[in-house]
């Protein structure tokens, strides 16, 4: 009786399972911080996926069946007016 | 839009480019995350303190490798939906499936379990650690599965049937699609080069801190585990090679021609262990297609069908026919001629189809269905104008092939050398020749990873799926220009992140060889 929290009247294991997400944060946090090699690593990690998923996917690379045509009827009659006149 | 070729050359150089970066860093993850496996797992029995430095060394590595090589295959997927929008429509299905598993049990498994690896040493129990460390090798295996069933499914399309409706083929049997041999095979046959492209890596590495003189039973210590799995590793890989060899003399017999540069098939057929290709010779031309060559008497005969005086079909042959049946005989099918004419009928079936469609009419669709179901595995054919045109390029098949094959032979000795020395006769490793030659092995196994898979994918050439969809259908109406301007970014982003890579990894391997304690 005296582990329940007198204020929430929750459990040690409910207590411990409603600090999951904090402590996954710090566990995450303190590993970034206590790093040695990967600074320099994670600074062109995010320099690449930034290329990659706002420079080639944004402006590059449309899902070009997704931009030119609204639903899947569409996109299936322009697949194959396309593979009917190659 | 442009001449069609033109697209068609320029989104396949994109993505062979990018899929060629993007195996640079994924053999290494897969092999050197086992090796890690088992060096912890050294440590796990036996807390000796060595062991501990060993593993988180190659582990540092393996983090660099992993960050510099994440979300790099994820371009590939960009290229699907731009550049090859036809192909990505008609198969969505069944390739969506394997990649979408991918994406949420593999990925997540993996990046997970990595986290745990690298920042978990004083937060989690030694056991839970290296649980953490297999499970991580494990989720870069499956990851690898599930791309591979994708990629085996275009070689050898099983599992599904093509709905005209939806223009799509759609999964009618997933266990055909996941446990086609052909996916198995390829699967084991990449995991496992893996396994041997790391252990290369390891004994090179280790072969720069003896000529350096430094952490010298470091450095044993990780050429004996690096030794086992590249041994281990090696036996796999040329049996699982051996069973691919004759998956793709029943299902692919023209990438086979090709890669032996094969135009008339014998009974008892000859393998060319070594040869330079005439490149002025025809296909219907009667000389011989090498300038020279060193071949092994009944060899390819052997490898095809595990019987010296089989038939293999050469290229003629093939157009002309001429195959091997599942159960290894050989019979005359459908000539190529014959395909493309049924592969127009599909055309004019669908196009049947489309019309009774439009006009509402339930009967016509059905019927139009029905005949095109008669003809869909030529489907493909339709597009081709010419027996011709289903030839892949015969040179670079047939050279990446040999280049695997030779780079493969020296692996496998120098895999045995590396093995029998550092137990037997460890002086071998103070010998700077031999020094040096461990450190350019880690180029050769590179080059022979990356032929394997130039192999593959150019000996399937026309075919983005095989015999159902030509390379010229599958691609998107796009400019040239546009193709042309995201590969020369690609070519600079990933020449600039490469430089980068390596000269982390190396500062990284430097750093280490001046610690003196072990």
């Amino acid at each position: 009786m005296s582990n329940i929290n007198t204020d929430t009247g929750a459990t040690p294991a409910m207590q411990k399972l409603a600090s999951l997400p904090g402590r996954i944060f710090r566990f995450y946090l303190d590993g970034f911080r206590s790093m040695t090699v990967g600074k320099k690593l994670w600074i062109l990690i995010l320099i690449k996926l930034f290329i990659i998923f706002f420079v080639f996917k944004l402006f590059f690379f449309p899902d070009i069946l997704e931009r030119d045509y609204d639903n899947d009827t569409e996109r299936a009659e322009a697949v194959r007016s396309t593979l009917l006149n190659r | 839009m442009d001449d069609l070729m033109t697209v068609v050359d320029w989104s396949r150089w994109q993505f062979a480019l990018t899929a060629m970066y993007h195996w640079l860093f994924v053999p290494l993850t897969l092999g050197l995350s086992v090796i890690i496996g088992i060096m912890e797992t050294i440590y796990y029995r036996t807390r000796n303190e060595k062991w501990l430095a060993t593993t988180k060394f190659w582990m540092t590595l393996f983090g660099i490798n992993f960050a510099m090589g994440v979300a790099t295959g994820i371009i590939l997927e960009f290229e699907f939906g731009t550049n090859w929008s036809n192909y990505s429509w008609f198969v969505g299905d069944i390739f969506g499936a394997p990649l979408a598993i991918e994406g949420l049990i593999a990925f997540f498994m993996e990046a997970t379990f990595i986290a745990i690896m690298f920042f978990g040493w004083k937060k989690v129990s030694p056991g839970f650690h290296l649980a953490s460390t297999w499970l991580t090798a494990l989720g870069a295996s499956i990851s690898a599965l599930w791309i591979l069933v994708a990629n085996a499914w275009m070689q050898y399309p099983v599992g599904m049937e093509f709905d005209p409706a939806q223009m799509r083929n759609v999964m009618d049997n997933f266990w055909e699609v996941a446990l086609s041999p052909v996916a198995i095979h390829k699967f084991f046959h990449a995991v496992f080069d893996g396994w041997v492209l790391a252990a290369v890596f390891v004994c090179g590495v280790s072969a720069w801190y003896l000529m350096k003189q430094r952490r010298r039973e470091f450095a044993m210590d990780s050429i004996k585990v690096a030794g086992w799995v590249g041994v281990i590793g090696m036996v796999f890989t040329l049996w699982t090679g051996d069973k691919s060899a004759v998956d793709v003399a029943r299902v692919q017999p023209m990438k086979l021609a090709a890669m032996e540069g094969l135009y008339n098939g014998s009974c008892g057929q000859e393998i060319v262990a070594f040869g330079i290709l005439d490149p002025s010779k025809e296909r219907t031309d009667p000389a011989d297609p090498y300038l020279m060559k060193i071949a092994i008497p009944k060899g390819l005969s052997f490898l095809a069908n595990h019987d010296f005086n089989s038939f293999v079909p050469g290229i003629n042959d093939l157009i002309d026919g001429i195959v091997i049946t599942e159960s290894g005989d050989t019979v005359r099918t459908t000539s190529y001629a014959e395909r493309i004419t049924m592969g127009k009928e599909a055309h004019e079936a669908l196009r049947a189809f489309d019309k009774a469609l439009a006009a509402g009419d339930s009967a016509g669709m059905d019927a139009a269905k029905a005949d095109l179901k008669k003809n869909y595995q030529y489907f493909g054919y339709g597009y081709l104008d010419s027996a011709d045109e289903a030839v892949p390029p015969v040179g670079m098949t047939f050279y990446s092939f040999h280049i695997m094959v030779l780079a493969g032979g020296y692996l496998t000795l120098f895999l045995i050398i590396v093995l029998i020395s550092v137990y037997r006769y460890p002086k071998l490793w103070e010998r700077r020749w031999w020094q040096w030659l461990s450190i350019l092995s880690i180029a050769i196994v590179w080059i022979c990873s990356e032929a394997g898979w130039v192999t593959a994918e150019v000996g399937r050439q026309p075919w983005i799926i095989e015999g159902l969809m030509p390379t010229r259908a599958a691609i998107s109406a796009i400019s040239s220009a546009s193709v042309q301007l995201t590969f020369w970014m690609f070519a600079a982003v990933f020449t600039a992140l490469l430089v980068a890579e390596i000269t982390i990894m190396l500062k990284q391997i430097k750093s280490g060889k001046n610690e003196d304690k072990y």
